[in-house]
């Protein structure tokens, strides 16, 4: 178990090495750093001093162990849109970005678990095509589209919900259901094959002639174990939520990392962009380390496969 | 060699007759089809020119609603443009980005994916561990960092689908050659001093033709949704080029006064993906059944 935990650690920290050192590539090969890092009214003085700091008269790779240094302290440069450290800047805005991102994958879940197991129970019935009418719709439309038709719907002719903003359960709404429209499809598939799987099991079978109550059989022995393919890609769509975030943030002005960093685009606003996909990268990396963590301890035939 | 060949495994060909036509997804198919038609000839087809502004006849509404006419059969948008003639113009971006997604992202997965699980050990490390990074960097955070360091543009939306779609064809590909690699025919040709470009080109790439088919159908609506996605914050393609997802950004400030410039577009959109799923689906259960939980 132990050895299992460490090497998905090393590998966790391999991907974060990785997802800097592409980031760094990128910039350094597309621009001038010092011109992105520093606002355009710069002086020579400063310009001067970013380039010492950085030290790009040395190599590539001295250059990039300097940055990682950097990083590692939690210097990712100065916003100077906003005159704060960019870092300080993402972790304030993180948690309206975490609530937003639990919320759509709870409102997906909250979806996909019903009509997976009852599409799996009541296979080839109207309810199992409903869902995947609903399930393959949901896959067809851009999450922006789906925020913006639920404001036009919602919002907009029946007054319903607020179209922006946040601080209320309700400005949460919109925003969680337009970013877990999408995984509908998906989460749906995977609770409804793993659910056909369980359903024809001989322990279900056994249970049956036991004499257990049919809505017993399918939502406590059955879905618990067809839950654990869900589990697994959960960390997946999770990261996947936060890639959304962008769009939808913008979308209903929600304060969250997503919408600091795509402002930051538009203000040229380099070290927040940096730090912003950086940052983006490590909690992505994060949370699939805890979720194959947390398989290799509900299914300990998953630490064998590493 | 030709003995070698015939020892091919093939999918379990479609063949031609009357059932399988019949089987055919004839409403995707019509879609895509009514797509390239209007990315080939969209500047014939379009009743009105996409990008001509006409301010007096701004915000008319669709033909069937109440103020609205027919010369204008989707509406018109804030700048009196044609929001028909402009989905019909805007339809040559999908078309662009889908073929471009195929061919390259295809294509360097194709090739990654077939070296690291035919020549395995580190090769298949290095490969793999580069999969693990370009996965762990989101697509759409990946664009905005090239759109803050170039301009944003059609190229910097093909460049980041280049750098980012890949890494899903090698894995899959991987996995396949892996098997592939383990049977006689392969472990013959390596013996008969068949070239390893050869056995690539020749033994492994028709037997994952398949599979990267189906995986490059089930793409396009993602690249699709990615390109509108990156045009609706103003990282994508600009005006006065025509994309969807600038169309729905345009739109967006007046959504009070004008839902068809808001819905429009994104049913084509919606439309396209629908149809190019549906076809990745019916082609993974008819050239690859072995997938059918992708």
């Amino acid at each position: 178990m132990w050895t299992y935990i460490l090497k998905r650690l090393l590998h966790g920290l391999f991907s974060i090495i990785g997802a800097s050192l592409l980031i760094f590539v990128i910039t350094r090969l597309t621009g001038d750093p010092v011109a992105m890092l520093l606002p355009p009214e710069a002086t020579e003085e400063m310009v001067r001093q970013m380039r010492a700091t950085l030290g790009l008269d040395r190599p590539i790779w001295e250059q990039y162990l300097i940055f990682a240094s950097h990083a590692l302290q939690g210097d990712l440069g100065m916003s100077y849109r906003w005159e704060m450290p960019a870092l300080t800047l993402l972790l304030d805005r993180l948690p309206a970005t975490i609530q937003l991102a639990s919320a759509g994958l709870l409102f997906s879940i909250s979806v996909a678990v019903p009509l997976g197991v009852l599409s799996a129970v009541y296979r080839g019935s109207w309810i199992d095509r409903v869902g995947k009418t609903l399930a393959m719709a949901g896959q067809a439309m851009p999450n922006f589209w789906v925020g913006l038709i639920l404001i036009l719907v919602f919002s907009v002719s029946l007054g319903w919900l607020p179209a922006y903003g946040s601080g209320s359960f309700r400005h949460l709404i919109l925003p969680a259901i337009a970013l877990g429209s999408y995984p509908v499809a998906a989460q749906t598939r995977i609770v409804r094959s793993s659910m056909l799987d369980v359903l024809d099991s001989d322990y279900i079978k056994m249970g049956r002639i036991l004499g257990a109550s049919e809505s017993v059989l399918v939502w406590k022995y059955a879905f618990r174990n067809a839950a654990v393919p869900l589990i697994t890609v959960l960390g997946v769509y999770f990261a996947a939520m936060l890639g959304g975030t962008f769009v939808v943030e913008v979308i209903f002005a929600w304060p969250g990392v997503g919408r600091t960093v795509v402002e930051a685009v538009f203000a040229r606003d380099f070290p927040v962009v940096q730090a912003g996909v950086l940052f983006t990268s490590v909690v992505f990396v994060t949370v699939n380390l805890l979720v194959d963590l947390s398989y290799g301890v509900i299914d300990p035939r998953a630490r064998v496969n590493v | 060699m030709s003995s070698v060949e015939t020892a091919t495994i093939s999918a379990p060909r479609a063949r031609l007759n009357l059932s399988a036509i019949m089987r055919l997804p004839f409403i995707p198919i019509f879609i895509l089809s009514v797509l390239v038609i209007c990315a080939i000839f969209g500047n014939q087809l379009a009743p009105h020119n996409p990008t001509a502004l006409n301010l007096g006849m701004a915000l008319k509404p669709p033909g069937w609603v109440e103020g609205g006419s027919w010369a204008y059969p989707l509406g018109t948008d804030n700048l009196g443009r044609d929001i028909l003639s402009r989905i019909i113009a805007g339809a040559r971006i999908s078309v662009i980005v889908a073929i471009y997604a195929i061919i390259v992202s295809g294509g360097i997965g194709a090739i990654f994916g077939m070296m690291a699980g035919y020549f395995g050990r580190t090769v298949d490390t290095v490969i793999m561990r580069i999969v693990d990074i370009q996965m762990s960097v989101p697509a759409l955070a990946l664009a905005l960092v090239l759109a803050t360091l170039l301009r944003p543009s059609l190229s910097t939306v093909l460049i980041v689908i280049a750098i980012t779609y890949w890494s899903w064809y090698a894995r899959i590909v991987r996995a396949e050659v892996i098997s592939l690699k383990q049977r006689d025919y392969v472990a013959l040709a390596r013996i008969a001093g068949v070239s390893t470009p050869v056995i690539f080109i020749r033994h492994l790439l028709p037997n994952i033709m398949n599979t990267l088919l189906v995986l490059a159908t089930l793409q396009v609506g993602q690249v699709i949704i990615f390109e509108a996605s990156l045009s609706f914050l103003g990282l994508g393609i600009q005006n006065p080029d025509v994309s969807w997802g600038l169309m729905l950004a345009d739109a967006r400030s007046y959504i009070t006064v004008a839902w068809w410039a808001i819905t429009m577009p994104g049913i084509a959109i919606m439309l396209t993906c629908l149809a190019a799923n549906l076809f990745g689906d019916w082609m993974r259960d008819t050239f690859d059944p072995k997938r059918r939980q992708l």
